[in-house]
């Protein structure tokens, strides 16, 4: 056994002796760095905390983490994670995958998973591009996508993960860049501390397959007129608060504002409120160049999870019973065959 | 076995062994008065078995032949191991249910027909351009027909019912006729009705008139001209607290028994799918017994759920049928790579794909033995009967903890609907062997015992962090590793570890006869009964014949081969077109010659019988 004095755990306490093997400049290595920093700033217990990943280069993340680790088959995670939690709810469970992954073969289990509202935090490692497999368009490729198995480009329209996991129900939604390591941390303590499945969409550049596609919106020149980060309670202001995002309410739709003077109220800029739902489905829609791009935590709105109300139930319907095994295979109608013949006329 | 059916005096002749069909429309209740004539032949001592036969649509248009559903049950003071080959009596509710089951009746067997239900519309429903009632179509049969629909409305006259729901107490009319017929206790019967229908008393009296009526109308011999009144003793059998169990339940039980003597928490993860769904059903009402039920939301979450739960140190199961296990392969191979306990329980029914939901086959064992990428060895046994499934549960829980390996059990649908009188064991008899997670100095993962099994960390077990999945690991390290000599070893090692099951299972033994004989009859799975049956006649009539039946798939006992190589003579019948074969040839050489049946149901005694001598010849 370990000597179990609490001392406390570095970033580099999470890493484990192994050789990162992504490819040089993925994104993957930032992502892994705030999450390791997370664990370290939030007091993670190594042991209560298991990483479940699918596969696919995002899957791979559990082997890098000095915790309990399981890298499963494709799609699954979510799957293997619900087992893990119904067994034992003590632990504290991270899904790590990717938008084929997570999406494409995994899909419905991501569904069900965030229906039933599994009390974990989901990673999406999102770059629209199955890396892997070297270079495939994925489910959330843009149309005209050019990969090798789509020369003349993709012709199907993406999934967006957000909608996806709000439609699902969904009850905490959240949006990261790989490269923003200053709210990464922040933004995964939240996902961490709501009670419930937790779905954060991380925007991660895959440098070999699908290098820069989130340029319009990740450049971090353009970012103050790109990227909106979001606070509960405060205006949705960006491009230094010199704009901010408004609600027409005769076509139902959201709109940019310019602010004079910081007068936000003034030019109708409405205060982000993580209970609304309709709103979040509006604010995961917006899209660059008309819009900047929501981030941070979009939706919040707890409810019981669903390994909480899986063992209550066992606990309220085990009330008063017996466990007697030879009770209970006796169960029913029976009858006792005293002698071995037993033959009437 | 019965002879043919002559009596037609109203005193009570003593039979030895009956087999009665009841055939109606599925919506006429006839799984349920079948269940309930099982349980008043259990309580009057008779050895039995049953065959519920029903179609694959929920609610099959009214008085069509493809609606039709039956129910088979063999009884007598000999012991019974199958449904028995071809009814003695027919209760046939219409048309179509006579048109369905007709063939299958004795020469000279007894028609019960519902008059009331061979109106011009049911007649031409079934396909009759006549009558068959009012034709010679059934001069080679005993025929008593009359109005049961009209005499049950009658019964239940002062209940004021409507047409409609009145005409549900058929059943219960028909019941109280067999059991008259049968010199039954009705209590019973009554006693269940009231416990049915509690909350509703009306209709539990008029189910209960209904039954009287039927039995009464038994009684009023002249009446019932040509009902004979049959007497079927109790059987021979052992001294002991008995009840009776279908292979749905004696397994759910197993599995409960089998993660106690285990001394862990179960975990069942399944989705429903004919004919595996009971379990789910039974289980889900056995919280108490530290069980969790998970229904998910497909059969790959199904198994993943579990290996899930079995990862966090609870024994995972999963059930399905075959198409479902098809869908769990992948999942099965995960559990191989990473060495978690996992019970995976197939109740075969009719393939390829869809094929016949509700019918009988044994055609998933390749997929069983095979069905998986790569070399992913498993343990896999099968169930010979309903109250067999018990005891196999327990073994298969006690193989994929001891081994830490996922282990494959085959039942089938036969097996599962079928009810069976069960002589309850005491749960002390059955070794306990309670499953220890490692919590020690901190080890490699693919640490191993002396029977190859690696050790078993819980998540939040502390210094004890490790990585596991489906990529190859290093056998000594247990990090990712892919080089050649690595894979090898660890192939090896998975297959050494399966091979090694074969030490801690018992040897094959005769069923009947021995290495003297010249022939043998080998089987596995729910042909146990017609095989038994067809091998204790044979020999009867002096045949040379033995019988050997395997509960051990892979890997097979060990000296299954040297016991095979002592026969010229290896007859297999199966309910598929050759695979226990096809596996006998390739593991030992040997010549043995198939039987195979694929209609969706059970082998008939003669069936085997014939084939018997035919080899002999």
């Amino acid at each position: 056994m370990n000597d179990m004095t609490p001392t406390k755990l570095k970033a580099a306490d999470f890493a484990t002796d192994q050789e990162v093997r992504w490819c040089p400049g993925c994104g993957d290595y930032a992502i892994l760095k705030g999450v390791q920093r997370t664990m370290a700033e939030m007091g993670a217990t190594p042991e209560n905390t298991v990483f479940i990943s699918g596969i696919g280069c995002s899957s791979r993340f559990p082997y890098y983490m000095e915790t309990y680790g399981f890298h499963t088959i494709h799609g699954r995670a979510p799957a293997i994670a619900t087992g893990v939690k119904l067994a034992n709810p003590d632990l504290d469970v991270w899904i790590v995958t990717g938008d084929g992954d997570g999406l494409s073969i995994g899909g419905n289990h991501m569904m069900h998973l965030l229906r039933r509202n599994l009390d974990c935090q989901v990673l999406l490692f999102n770059n629209e591009i199955y890396g892997l497999t070297k270079g495939q368009y994925s489910p959330t490729s843009r149309v005209g996508t050019r990969s090798p198995s789509t020369p003349y480009g993709s012709v199907d329209a993406p999934a967006e993960p957000c909608a996806f996991a709000l439609g699902s129900g969904a009850r905490f939604l959240a949006r990261c860049i790989d490269t923003a390591q200053k709210q990464m941390p922040d933004i995964l303590k939240r996902a961490h501390a709501h009670k419930g499945a937790s779905f954060v969409e991380l925007y991660q550049n895959c440098i070999v397959y699908n290098d820069d596609v989130f340029g319009a919106f990740t450049d971090k020149k353009e970012s103050a007129h790109t990227q909106i980060w979001l606070q509960h309670g405060e205006p949705m202001l960006f491009a230094n608060g010199e704009k901010g995002i408004a609600l027409d309410t005769e076509t139902l739709a959201l709109k940019v504002v310019d602010v004079k003077d910081g007068d936000w109220q003034a030019a109708g800029v409405r205060v982000h409120d993580e209970r609304n739902k309709v709103m979040a489905g509006l604010l995961i829609a917006m899209r660059v160049p008309d819009f900047p791009v929501a981030l941070g935590v979009i939706y919040e709105n707890p409810a019981p999870s669903f390994e909480q109300d899986v063992r209550t139930q066992n606990v309220e319907a085990s009330k008063g019973k017996v466990v007697d095994l030879e009770a209970l295979i006796k169960k029913g109608q029976t009858w006792e065959v005293n002698q071995k013949k037993l033959r009437e006329v | 076995m019965a002879t043919k059916l002559k009596d037609q005096t109203a005193a009570a002749s003593e039979r030895e062994a009956v087999t009665v069909r009841f055939a109606g429309d599925s919506g006429d209740g006839m799984q349920l008065t079948g269940g309930q004539f099982t349980q008043s032949t259990a309580l009057a001592g008779s050895d039995l078995a049953t065959f519920p036969d029903f179609p694959a649509e929920i609610r099959a248009p009214q008085g069509t032949t493809f609606g039709v559903s039956a129910f088979q049950i063999n009884f007598g003071s000999e012991a019974i191991e199958t449904a028995g080959d071809a009814p003695d009596i027919l209760i046939a509710m219409n048309p179509a249910a006579l048109k369905t089951n007709l063939s299958a009746l004795k020469p000279g067997g007894l028609i019960i027909a519902d008059t009331g239900e061979f109106g011009p519309r049911n007649l031409k429903k079934a396909g009759y351009e006549e009558n068959p009632l009012e034709t010679d179509e059934l001069k080679d049969y005993q025929l008593v027909a009359f109005d049961i629909s009209a005499q049950t409305l009658e019964s239940v006259k002062e209940f004021g019912l409507g047409n409609k729901e009145a005409l549900r107490s058929k059943n219960m009319w028909t019941l109280g006729l067999v059991l008259w017929m049968f010199d039954r206790d009705r209590q019973p019967i009554r006693d269940w009705l009231h416990s049915k229908f509690a909350k509703n008393l009306d209709i539990a009296l008029a189910n209960e008139a209904a039954l009287n009526a039927g039995h009464a109308y038994g009684e009023t011999a002249e009446i019932a001209q040509g009902l004979g009144r049959y007497h079927v003793g109790a059987a021979e059998v052992e001294p002991g607290l008995y009840r009776t169990v279908t292979g749905g339940e004696a397994l759910s039980l197993g599995l409960v028994a089998g993660a106690s003597l285990v001394d862990l928490p179960l975990f069942f993860g399944s989705y429903p799918i004919t004919p595996a769904s009971p379990l789910l059903h039974t289980l889900s009402r056995l919280k108490e017994f530290g069980v969790t039920t998970f229904q998910a939301e497909d059969e790959i979450a199904a198994i993943c759920a579990s290996i899930g739960a079995s990862y966090a140190g609870q024994l995972g199961v999963t059930s399905s049928s075959g198409p479902g296990i098809a869908l769990k392969g992948e999942a099965m191979g995960l559990a191989v790579m990473t060495e978690l306990p996992l019970v995976i329980v197939n109740s075969q029914r009719g393939g390829p794909s869809t094929g016949l939901p509700t019918k009988t086959e044994q055609s998933d064992l390749y997929q069983a033995l095979y069905g998986r990428n790569g070399d992913a060895p498993m343990p896999v046994i099968a169930a010979r009967s309903p109250v067999d499934a018990f005891d196999c549960a327990i073994e298969a829980c006690r193989i994929a903890v001891e081994y830490m390996t996922p282990v494959m059990l085959l039942t089938d649908g036969y097996i599962g609907n079928a009810a069976e009188p069960w002589r309850v064991p005491a749960i002390e008899s059955y070794e306990r062997r309670p499953a220890t997670h490692y919590a020690g100095e901190a080890v490699s993962p693919y640490k191993r015992d002396e029977k190859l099994a690696r050790v078993w960390i819980k998540p939040g077990t502390p210094g004890l962090m490790h990585r596991i999945g489906g990529i190859e690991k290093n056998a000594d390290t247990g990090n990712i590793d892919y080089a050649p000599a690595n894979h090898q070893k660890m192939t090896d090692i998975r297959q050494a570890k399966i091979n090694g099951v074969a030490d801690t299972i018992p040897d094959q033994g005769f069923e009947l006869g021995g290495p003297d004989d010249d022939l043998v009859v080998v089987g596995w799975g729910s042909t146990y009964g017609p095989i038994h049956q067809a091998v204790k006649r044979a020999r009867r009539g002096g045949a040379k014949v033995a019988q050997v039946h395997i509960r051990h798939l892979w890997p097979m006992p060990k000296n299954l081969g040297p016991l095979l190589k002592d026969f010229d003579r290896i007859l297999v019948p199966e309910m598929n077109t050759g695979q226990l074969k096809t596996v006998l040839r390739d593991q030992f050489l040997v010549d043995a010659k198939p039987l195979n049946k694929v209609s969706g149901q059970p082998f008939k005694i003669a069936e085997i019988g014939n084939a018997i001598e035919e080899a002999l010849s």
